[in-house]
């Protein structure tokens, strides 16, 4: 399962990254090399080991429904690129 | 940073607290609270110390000494009034500038963050305030914490205090030249395969990631969320244990934060230890090692001998693969963490309008992520969503989980058998700048020493146990069980009241 | 389109419908932000719902314990250990760049709802739930489309609010059918009070996957494209649209002779305007969501005794009432189904008319068709209506003992409901009172009395002259029985010397 610039600019595109053609080159040849070593996982037998997301066994963590104070709309748009004092605003999403 | 001319001529024409730089948070939190000094003058002190060296080293992203200042006047103030001010009553602390603070920006090292500002300050940074620090600047790192150089910053460059021709190491590359170089006592560093231990390494100062959930990770920009844990850096191993005090404990803001009693660490790391047994791993000790690393390190095992430690010698065979599944892992949990960096509700947006056969909106995405983010960053994006990617999930992501699970258990049991576990942090002292930048793969396996206590959630402290002899710090690994920071610490202070390698400094 | 159709055509319709149903929290699923509907865009935000960096979900208790209830009533599986997983994608309402949601492992799943035809338009049928998991919802997105190219704009009001998934097999058969189902749906969240269930204000949302079974030339069967149906606003519009969509494919068929194997599954909107399904564009990327575990929230653990005790507190779900109305009560089932899909508190208005009454019958009669007529004009639930129910038992008691004149029932119960009146001060208004027999003979003594004439009349023969009396008596008092009043005179006079 070589990994391909075509792969490469697939992933880019999922992961809406604009790669130049020149980056587009050494990511490809650094990914091969990079997935290239951690290959070396499947080798390893873990048939009926569970897998791991949390180092740590906690569980059932919840907060109570209970209304906090939130943001200022003023503060929610603070960092916005562009807003117009009660929106985020966008390029049109039509078409999207 | 207006102002702060005259402070500094100030100063050096008034040296009575001159020396204060030299002390540690211990002696400093003394004499503050029996009145000897004041915040302020240890702020200004320390200021001092920060014209000195920081056009050399670059520790820092934002400073604001009028602000330091400020909270070092108002401290004083309801000091004299009678208030407690908490542990850490007027002692300054840099923090990365990857937790979220109110009166900084929290830039996280990228040109996409550069002029972001949060409307609240992470958890750790609220209980520094709240214990009575002083948050002392906001410093360097790797973009997003992804490296292990600070070379990735997109925004400054951050020198090694002991040569500045070399690396401080990262990603707290920052916040461990801040304390090398005297600037601050303490620092606030972010740990998610090493990030406090190795800088702290490099820089020849200890620095401690704990257990993941003993410090809340509210307000820390995640990069990958099951491994990040937030930790205290400092010269020598009580001040951490003040430091750790101070922010340790359940957050119920952060579902992932251990409901566990936070000990008095400061008070517990004066209890002697006896019989510490101690485990080494004999991988640590191969040929990828340095002579000089390898040869610090069995002196420092044999100080610990020296105090009645046993050393075994314990195999862990999984944790070979601890660089391979943590370079799965993060980048999979950082390909989705960093997914929010887009250009619509905060953060960078390109202002490029070309190409109109696309949709304006798809452009804007990639282009904004191009522009805002650095190339370490976009190259472990894409590993990340190509090991999530339908057709590989199964192989990578969830091999790689399987993986951790036999790494943290393998810990686990070894720690039936050993209180700690001890070896180098890395593999060599702090390499040139520029050295490995062309070279990620060889960058990533730097980090082999370091990332299996982030993959199985343990302590992990290093501490400065000895000098190159081209002069660089090389950092002594100590390692505990899941909790076990009370032991951890008193292990690292035993090793400090036998050695003085952390008492080095570089050279002004 | 004739959405009552009942002849399926030369196919059989295949319809699975994935609702999404915003649960009755007064906080987000993961932050303290309101959930309520209607506020001025973006003041309903905070660092965790905003998505900014360094925020942290927490997961609300009461959204899990909502939703765990309905996939209870649903009669769900429900695992022991369930997690949450990032759902990766970019989109302008979905701040963080993933929905948090559940992917493999849900909170519940293989459960069934039943639903019936109280018609009798088809038979009662088992519709297997494929699974409920419980998710946080997006934000809003605006396009002005007049304006073209404009910006759009990103309200993240309704960003985080906890949202339960249900998803069904695709065992819907007819566009009625499923209709049926989502009236059952509604009805028993309501029933469980887990939703506002306001397709309105958007906290419950429909959309549908149909495509129909055909025989081929070679007697083989072959199914058309799966199409995905989005923007149906009322059931209503579901059943139009499935109903439309089915015809739609069929044509399709006959024209192309497509099948599921050469199409991939599309997605078509509902233009209520022109009662049409329509094309929607594909998105360009394949929906690889790249789902992983959530490492910011921790899994939940449930054990068999907490389900226990979930379905213990349930109470009685309206399959079951239903049924218990038609045996206790003696209805049919139609009345039964009235009354139930009315709501809980219409059952229990019902139960005490008929147990004030005694007569389950004309309780389910007044009932459904008095005071649902009321409700339905004028609008208003069960639990402001004017009348108690005490009060129209009461009524309708009287109506049975004779006590109230049943001629002038509707009377007196309109006076009740329009002014609120007891039925007591609506017989005074309307001057009716109930005469026992002793007050009556009075009465007819007194007439004899005051007529010598005619009492002399109708000794001699007349007997049409007693007519006369009933006249008067009615005069003394409107509420006198004619018959019995002829009765009476007639006995009095006999006994007369």
């Amino acid at each position: 399962m070589a990994l391909e610039r075509e792969d490469v600019r697939r992933i880019a595109e999922l992961a809406r990254l604009e790669l130049s053609s020149d980056e587009l080159a050494t990511l490809t040849s650094e990914l091969i090399q990079i997935v290239d070593y951690v290959q070396q996982l499947r080798s390893i037998k873990t048939e009926g080991v569970v897998p791991l997301a949390h180092a740590l066994d906690l569980a059932n963590v919840f907060r109570d429904d209970c209304l906090a104070p939130g943001l200022p709309r003023e503060a929610a748009l603070s960092n916005a690129p562009k807003h117009d004092g009660a929106y985020f605003l966008v390029p049109a999403v039509l078409g999207e | 940073m207006m102002g702060l001319t005259f402070w500094f001529r100030r100063f050096s024409e008034n040296n009575a607290v001159a020396g204060l730089a030299r002390l540690d948070a211990i002696q400093l939190q003394q004499m503050l609270r029996t009145g000897q000094i004041s915040s302020l003058e240890l702020v200004d002190a320390l200021l001092e110390q920060y014209a000195a060296w920081e056009p050399r080293v670059g520790a820092f992203l934002n400073f604001r000494a009028d602000q330091a200042r400020d909270q070092a006047r108002e401290l004083d103030r309801r000091r004299s009034a009678g208030a407690d001010l908490g542990l850490l009553a007027g002692l300054p602390v840099s923090v990365k500038d990857i937790l979220c603070t109110v009166d900084y920006p929290t830039t996280c090292g990228s040109r996409m963050l550069r002029d972001y500002h949060s409307p609240f300050d992470a958890t750790v940074v609220a209980r520094i305030r709240d214990a009575g620090g002083i948050v002392f600047g906001k410093t360097n790192l790797d973009e997003f914490a992804m490296g292990s150089s600070t070379e990735n910053s997109a925004l400054a460059v951050t020198r090694n205090p002991w040569n500045t021709e070399h690396v401080p190491g990262g990603s707290s590359g920052g916040g461990a030249a801040s304390v090398s170089a005297g600037i601050c006592p303490l620092a606030i560093g972010t740990d998610t395969g090493g990030s406090i231990r190795q800088p702290a390494a490099f820089c020849g100062i200890s620095g401690l990631k704990p257990t993941y959930g003993r410090v809340s990770r509210y307000g820390l920009v995640a990069f990958a969320s099951s491994l990040d844990q937030a930790g205290p850096m400092a010269r020598s191993v009580p001040e951490l244990a003040l430091l750790l005090e101070a922010i340790a404990g359940h957050d119920p803001r952060d579902a992932t934060s251990a409901p566990n009693e936070v000990p008095s660490y400061s008070h517990t790391i004066a209890e002697p230890l006896r019989g510490l047994r101690i485990g080494i791993v004999p991988d640590h000790f191969d040929a990828g090692l340095d002579a000089e690393v390898d040869a610090a390190v069995r002196e420092a095992l044999g100080a610990f001998r020296a105090r009645g430690a046993t050393v075994r010698e314990i195999e862990l065979p999984a944790s070979r693969q601890a660089i391979a599944t943590y370079y799965v892992i993060a980048p999979c949990e950082a390909s989705s963490n960093l997914a929010r960096y887009d250009g619509v509700h905060f953060g960078h947006r390109s202002t490029e309008r070309d190409r109109t056969d696309e949709s304006p909106l798809a452009r804007l995405y990639c282009r904004s992520r191009a522009e805002g983010l650095g190339a370490e960053v976009k190259r472990r994006i894409m590993l990340g969503t190509y090991a999530l990617s339908s057709g590989y999930y199964e192989a990578y992501y969830l091999q790689a989980m399987r993986v951790r699970r036999l790494i943290r258990d393998e810990l686990l049991a070894a720690f039936q058998s050993v209180d700690v576990i001890v070896g180098p942090t890395t593999p060599a002292p702090a390499y040139r700048l520029g050295e490995k930048a062309n070279d990620p793969l060889s960058m990533y396996l730097e980090d082999l020493y370091t990332v299996s206590a982030n993959l199985a959630g343990i302590p992990a402290l290093s501490v400065p146990c000895g000098l190159s002899r081209s002069g660089l710090p090389i950092g002594l690994q100590i390692q505990a069980a899941p909790f076990a920071e009370e032991l951890l610490l008193r292990a690292g202070a035993m090793y400090q009241q036998v050695t003085d390698w952390h008492q080095r400094r570089p050279a002004a | 389109m004739n959405s009552e159709r009942s002849d399926p055509g030369p196919y059989a319709i295949v319809i699975g419908l994935e609702v999404h149903v915003q649960l009755k929290t007064a906080s987000k699923l993961f932050c303290g932000c309101s959930t309520q509907f209607g506020a001025e865009p973006n003041t309903q935000t905070c660092p965790v719902c905003l998505g900014l960096p360094g925020s942290l979900p927490v997961m609300n208790r009461r959204a899990f314990e909502l939703a765990l209830r309905t996939a209870v009533a649903l009669q769900c599986q429900i695992p022991e250990y369930t997690k949450w997983d990032r759902k990766n994608y970019f989109y302008p309402d979905l701040p963080k760049g993933y929905q948090i949601s559940q992917f493999d492992l849900p909170m519940s799943h293989s459960g069934w709802l039943e639903i019936a035809d109280p018609k009798g338009e088809f038979p009662v049928r088992s519709i297997r739930i494929r699974r409920a998991h419980l998710e946080e919802d997006a934000g809003k997105s605006l396009h002005d489309e007049a304006s073209g190219k404009a910006d759009s704009r990103i309200d993240l009001n309704r960003t985080g609010t906890p949202l339960l998934e249900i998803v069904s097999e695709p065992d819907l058969r007819s566009p009625r059918e499923a209709r049926a189902y989502l009236n059952e749906l509604k009805l028993l969240l309501e029933y469980l009070e887990v939703s506002d269930c306001n397709m309105q204000e958007g906290s419950l949302r429909v959309d549908a996957n149909i495509n129909l079974h055909l025989a081929d030339a070679a007697g083989g069967m072959v199914a058309t494209p799966i199409v995905e149906v989005k923007n149906m606003n009322s059931f209503r519009a579901v059943e139009r649209a499935l109903a439309y969509e089915a015809e739609r494919q069929f044509a399709a068929w006959r024209e192309t002779g497509r099948t599921i194997a050469e199409v991939p599954k599309s997605t078509r909107g509902w233009d209520d305007q022109r009662q049409a399904t329509f094309a929607q564009r594909q998105k360009e990327e394949s929906s690889d969501y790249r789902y992983f575990p959530d490492p910011d929230l921790v899994p939940v653990t449930v054990s068999v005794s907490a389900v226990d005790a979930v379905r213990a507190a349930l109470g009685e779900l309206p399959a079951a009432t239903r049924q218990r109305l038609e045996s206790a009560y003696r209805l049919n089932a139609y009345d039964a189904d009235v009354i139930v899909n009315q709501g809980r508190q219409f059952i229990a208005y019902f139960e005490q008319v008929a147990q004030r009454c005694g007569d389950g019958k004309l309780a389910s009669n007044w009932v459904t068709q008095e005071v649902l007529r009321i409700l339905n004009s004028a609008g208003g639930t069960i639990d402001r209506f004017p009348i108690s129910a005490d009060g129209l038992g009461e009524l309708i008691e009287g109506v049975r003992g004779g006590q109230v004149p049943s001629s002038r029932s509707k009377e007196l119960f309109g006076a009740m409901f329009s002014e609120g009146l007891s039925l007591a001060a609506a017989l005074r208004k309307l001057g009716i009172q109930a005469l026992d027999a002793g007050a009556l003979e009075q009465l007819c003594r007194q007439l004899l009395t005051e007529n010598p004439r005619i009492v002399a009349d109708v000794k001699s023969g007349k007997a049409q002259a007693a007519g006369a009396l009933v006249g008067l008596a009615k005069k003394k008092n409107a509420n006198v029985n004619p018959a019995e009043v002829r009765e009476i005179c007639a006995r009095l006079i006999a006994e007369m010397p």
